[in-house]
């Protein structure tokens, strides 16, 4: 059974605002309700189509009279903030992402209309260092705890869901654990460090990366939203790519740092608006982080389109390589030519000095004897 | 008539394929340098760089391998020519090049020439470059999630049980084999029911035949041993370089554990036995090898 109204925090951002335009294209829902802090933008609100944009706060009680009133029986609570840059610092971003999520699940836990609640979460919860598990399943915990961050904040929320969905049984709840979001339209952490020519990474490290396109992280999260599955699921496309090899295929120029100075030169980037090189972004860039998706194929039912490698080189066509792979190309083509060339002129003047550049064949069936 | 070489009957002598002109090694050379430019090569989930372990890594560890150790291999036949299998060996050597050199003889001596995915401490994977390069080499860290995983995709996995108490051992402890850890390895064997291949390598222990240990100066460096060689620390850079020891690599007939079934790895007492029974096999195929290696260095 399809649901009959859905809401949708954080629909300002791509993500939430494409969710939302998906779900109002569905007439088997009968209202979509979108809400954030800062309305969408003029582009945003004419493709949300007939969505009800409600500015509201959730970190304010006035969220459960929206719930209430419109009786949702669907909340997709996509309103988490990866980076302090995005909600004006560390302070904000914790209050919207921790307190904003309490309040919203006080309101669903009060509204009997509530029967299903989909978390967008993230596979950073699982933390980052080199005593990690290659692939991680749902079942596995964070060996090192992440001790603060957009990790931390993702933990306390989930945490907070599963108390949530003990105290209302009755309640469906999907946690999506997603990667790395990239595609041409999405902007994401991960996109928005790559879009730099050059690239700072950390020395002597090279982070597994599992990407996901943007489009199929909609298609799960607009079947997550009308489907039935309940509980975790990992959310990332297939195969995986180190780092290294993400930026040369990007045409970016690499800078190893040494760690520590990767630290300051984060502020330095911060600070004028950047990119984040928060500690736990550090630590992901250094050591990666793959997921088993084995869940999201079997029981959940989704096979994502674009694997990790397609999503990136569709990402690429926004992104116009510093060192076009082309140029590359035709530098070594045009070596091999040079060297081909140079190896017939040297086969040439072997054959006419009769072998004298070139040794002669050993004679054969001469071999060594092996017991004297 | 008697013919001088019996062994030789009926067998036409095949020319060896020669070796690429070095135009053409330039040329792949050059190929090479715009795969690795353009990233177009794969990975897989664990960080093995398939491309960069076959054209850089194993090349400049062959010359080690044949020239330097003159590194012998017995009962390649032992190890599955496909399908997972967990091939335990005895650690030494202050410096793992057991483990490296383990790699090279199932790639160049095995006929399915077999991929060595090893399994590393967690210290190998904090440190840069050594934890980064040892991932795009096939290793991953040795953990129980880890090995199984291998294991199921049907790969040749490689342990070290005796771990930094069998690499960091003083010298006059030579080939006597530590405590196997806590059996960790055979539970994951049972769990997958993939057999255990022992393995013995001898002549790792000579290369840097660690005297001393600078307990105080590892603690500062957060290292589980600093070495002291005859010639290391004293010779400074010099003393990198290993001695040339004669190696030997016997594996042994393989352990099946398909037949005890998953539920046997929760079975601490079968888990003991077959630790043990692990660890006699590889003691007493050590000691064989001593008595075939005539001296150290020949």
């Amino acid at each position: 059974m399809p649901p009959a109204v859905v809401l949708v925090t954080g629909v300002s951002r791509w993500l939430g605002g494409a969710l939302a335009a998906e779900l109002a294209r569905n007439p088997a829902i009968d209202r979509v309700i979108g809400v954030d802090t800062v309305p969408p933008s003029a582009e945003l609100l004419r493709r949300l189509g007939r969505t009800e944009f409600v500015r509201a706060d959730i970190r304010n009680p006035l969220i459960g009279k929206v719930i209430n009133t419109a009786s949702v029986d669907t909340v997709v609570h996509m309103n988490i903030s990866s980076t302090p840059a995005g909600s004006g610092g560390r302070g904000p971003m914790k209050e919207l992402n921790v307190i904003g999520t309490m309040q919203l699940l006080a309101a669903c836990q009060r509204a009997p209309s509530v029967r299903r609640l989909v978390l967008k979460s993230t596979s950073a919860v699982y933390g980052a260092s080199p005593r990690d598990p290659a692939v991680f399943t749902e079942a596995m915990q964070a060996r090192r705890v992440p001790s603060g961050g957009f990790a931390k904040d993702s933990l306390d929320i989930e945490g907070y869901v599963r108390s949530f969905s003990r105290r209302r049984p009755d309640v469906g709840v999907a946690v999506l654990r997603f990667t790395n979001f990239i595609g041409p339209r999405i902007d994401s952490v991960l996109s928005g460090f790559l879009r730099m020519p050059v690239v700072p990474t950390a020395l002597g490290y090279d982070a597994r990366v599992q990407l996901l396109h943007e489009d199929d992280a909609l298609g799960v999260l607009a079947q997550a939203t009308t489907g039935d599955f309940a509980g975790t699921v990992n959310v990332g496309g297939e195969g995986t790519l180190l780092l290294s090899q993400v930026i040369r295929r990007l045409g970016r120029l690499q800078l190893p740092v040494p760690s520590p100075a990767l630290g300051s030169l984060g502020r330095l980037t911060r600070r004028f608006g950047f990119v984040d090189y928060s500690p736990e972004q550090m630590r992901f860039l250094s050591f990666g982080r793959v997921v088993d998706t084995t869940v999201l194929h079997t029981e959940f039912g989704y096979t994502p389109r674009y694997t990790t490698a397609e999503a990136l080189a569709d990402y690429a066509h926004t992104a116009p390589p510093v060192i076009p792979p082309e140029l590359v190309v035709d530098v070594t083509a045009r070596a091999q030519q040079l060297v081909a060339r140079a190896g017939s002129v040297a086969s040439s003047v072997g054959t006419t000095v009769h072998g004298r550049l070139r040794p002669a064949p050993a004679s054969p069936g001469l071999r060594a004897v092996r017991d004297a | 008539m008697i013919r001088l070489r019996p062994d030789d009957d009926g067998q036409r002598h095949v020319p060896p394929a020669s070796d690429p002109s070095w135009d053409e090694q330039v040329a792949g050379g050059l190929d090479f340098l715009r795969r690795r430019l353009t990233g177009e090569y794969e990975t897989d989930e664990f960080g093995f760089d398939t491309d960069l372990t076959d054209h850089v890594l194993l090349p400049v560890l062959r010359p080690l391998f044949s020239r330097w150790f003159r590194v012998e291999t017995h009962g390649v036949e032992n190890v599955p020519a496909e399908g997972g299998a967990l091939i335990v060996a005895n650690h030494s050597g202050t410096v793992p090049v057991d483990a490296l050199m383990a790699t090279v003889a199932l790639h160049d001596d095995h006929p399915a020439q077999r991929r060595f995915r090893l399994l590393g401490a967690d210290l190998v994977f904090d440190l840069p470059v050594v934890g980064s390069l040892a991932r795009k080499f096939g290793a991953t860290l040795a953990c129980s999630e880890d090995a199984e995983r291998l294991l199921c995709g049907d790969e040749l996995v490689g342990v070290f049980p005796e771990g930094f108490k069998g690499v960091g051992k003083p010298f006059r402890e030579r080939y006597t084999l530590q405590r196997f850890g806590r059996g960790g390895f055979v539970t994951a064997a049972l769990r997958t029911g993939k057999p255990i291949v022992p393995c013995a390598i001898v002549g790792a222990e000579e290369i840097y035949p660690m005297i001393g240990n600078a307990k105080t100066l590892a603690r500062l460096l957060g290292l589980p041993y600093f070495p002291v060689t005859p010639t290391f620390p004293a010779l400074g850079p010099l003393g990198l370089v290993p001695l040339p020891s004669k190696w030997l690599i016997a594996f042994g007939e393989p352990i099946e554990t398909a037949h005890y079934g998953p539920a046997a790895a929760e079975d601490p007492m079968l888990v003991f036995n077959l630790t043990d029974q692990v660890r006699e096999t590889i003691q007493q195929s050590i000691y064989q090898l001593l008595l075939q290696r005539t001296s150290v260095f020949s």
